[in-house]
């Protein structure tokens, strides 16, 4: 029951420390307009060198920028309690981490869902792009599956802030690296052998297919398999990003670098 | 000779800082190569005649943009959260003069990034450099700096008032690097978009280089990136004036 509650209560305080901190005046600029300016500049710039649609780019860059809530927001339910001075007072509790980590998650999983949307509502709109009406449940199902995913890769990225101090560059390499091997600019099969492995294990990689099927017209039913894959990853992610929390917990705790900053 | 000696001491002084800074020295420089990355693959995979050359070169200026752009929002931010921004704007020297260095070290920033980019898209994807008017090429990168200087600057001095400024900063990356030519001609936009392009001072420093660089005549991009800077700098010393005023009266330099 105690993790019930702490899951939910510990979820909520998260939700409202994130909006405390991320005020309109940092979320409009951040996570509303930015990403509709990514979908933009990708769609012209496949405009200009003459490569896949608008669609494409549409749905590629509004899937792909979820990553920047959730690595940003996951990092800072580390990062912030450590210039809080509150991390240690977390870390000793008896809590258990399941539920105090993954509650945290939640609204984290909740507003990616929404930049996500937003920006493919938008991009959609200022592009005259125009999709089946019967995929939009189905759309909205992917994009909920890719934020998923998407905070268990961000779980991992809060995990390795206990260990590296500027998680907000590791925070925007990792959505570099995202940009490039999810194919969310690029078709995957122009990438090179090496990096469709890579990009067969991240997140986002076959969300981002399987809404382009949907947009394409294909039934829901065809992108069961995609999504279910995308499912696991993000499952994957999340347990590795726990046990690298109890990982770097122990050794924070015993090399006294908790808090070294 | 003081305002000369205060701007070189100022930018040398703000360099030396940024370098020390893993998010401003390495994350600004790193960051721009995914975008580079893309593009190469992007324009290697297209069926259009621009060259990846044309694509190497405008993805190397997105990078000085990024340079300035984000940390031009926040240099203010920045002495306000060190508490030293009251002591900088009450000293004898213009407080413009204090903030100009700050920027155009921002943008000097941007030549790491722009040689990094050239050699990433040289040793990764066998891109190679020509250059048709070798001097022009070279006077071409430290007039852009200048000029993305002089626009950060401005950017600087018009978010003195918001707490969030490098948030602002932050989202006028993409527009700049969408609107003014670097990896998209500006025919392809919307007849209104163009003359937003046109007094964007990028704009004329990218066409500078890729001039410079492809062959055409920089000469007059060379002009307007100085006259636009000239301009960007004038405009922020008069905003810079009337806002601190404003904030001195009202006593809220601090904004707490």
């Amino acid at each position: 029951m105690n993790s019930v509650r702490l899951f939910f209560v510990g979820g909520l305080t998260s939700y409202r420390a994130l909006f405390y901190w991320l005020s309109p005046t940092i979320y409009i600029p951040s996570l509303i307009v930015a990403p509709i300016f990514q979908i933009l500049l990708f769609a012209y710039i496949g405009r200009s060198a003459g490569l896949e649609s608008d669609v494409f780019y549409v749905t590629g860059n509004a899937i792909q920028y979820a990553a920047i809530p959730c690595l940003f927001a996951m990092s800072q339910t580390v990062s912030g309690e450590r210039y809080q001075n509150t991390l240690s007072a977390i870390l000793v509790s008896p809590a258990k981490r399941f539920p105090l980590f993954v509650g945290r998650a939640l609204p984290v999983m909740g507003n990616a869902f929404f930049v996500s949307a937003f920006s493919f509502a938008a991009g959609c709109v200022i592009l005259g792009v125009s999709l089946p009406a019967g995929s939009i449940p189905g759309l909205a199902v992917v994009i909920f599956i890719a934020a998923f995913s998407c905070t268990g890769l961000g779980l991992t990225n809060a995990a390795i802030s206990l260990r590296v101090r500027e998680n907000a560059v590791l925070s925007n390499v990792i959505f570099g690296f995202l940009l490039i091997f999810t194919g969310a600019n690029v078709p995957i099969s122009e990438l090179p052998a090496w990096m469709q492995d890579v990009s067969h294990v991240l997140p986002l990689t076959h969300a981002i297919q399987a809404a382009r099927d949907l947009a394409a017209g294909e039934p829901f039913s065809d992108v069961t398999g995609l999504l279910a894959t995308e499912l696991g990853i993000g499952l994957a992610y999340l347990a590795g990003g726990l046990v690298l929390l109890r990982v770097f917990e122990w050794q924070g705790r015993k090399h006294a670098t908790l808090e070294q900053l | 000779m003081r305002v000369l000696r205060l701007l070189a001491i100022g930018w040398k002084f703000h360099f030396k800082m940024i370098m020390r800074s893993a998010f401003d020295g390495v994350g600004q420089v790193i960051y721009p190569l995914f975008f580079a990355t893309v593009a190469f693959f992007v324009f290697r995979a297209g069926d259009s005649p621009r060259t990846l050359l044309y694509a190497s070169l405008g993805a190397a200026v997105m990078g000085m943009w990024s340079a300035t752009s984000t940390t031009a929002g926040s240099a203010m931010q920045r002495e306000r959260w060190q508490g030293t921004l009251e002591a900088l704007v009450a000293t004898p020297a213009n407080f413009a003069l204090i903030l100009l260095p700050v920027t155009i070290a921002m943008a000097t920033i941007g030549i790491y990034s722009l040689v990094a980019t050239l050699l990433w898209g040289r040793l990764l994807f066998g891109i190679q450099l020509t250059v048709v008017h070798p001097v022009m090429f070279v006077l071409s990168i430290p007039a852009t700096v200048l000029t993305f200087g002089a626009l950060g600057f401005l950017f600087a001095v018009c978010f003195v008032r918001f707490r969030a400024a490098w948030a602002l900063g932050n989202m006028f990356e993409y527009p700049v690097w969408l609107i003014c030519g670097f990896l998209v001609p500006l025919t392809f936009f919307p007849g209104w978009v163009r003359p937003i392009s046109w007094i964007l001072a990028p704009t004329w420093g990218m066409n500078a280089i890729r001039e410079s660089s492809l062959g055409g005549s920089p000469l007059p991009d060379l002009l307007m990136c100085f006259a636009l800077g000239t301009a960007y700098i004038a405009l922020g010393f008069l905003v810079m004036d009337r806002l601190l005023r404003a904030a001195r009266e009202r006593a809220a330099l601090s904004l707490t």
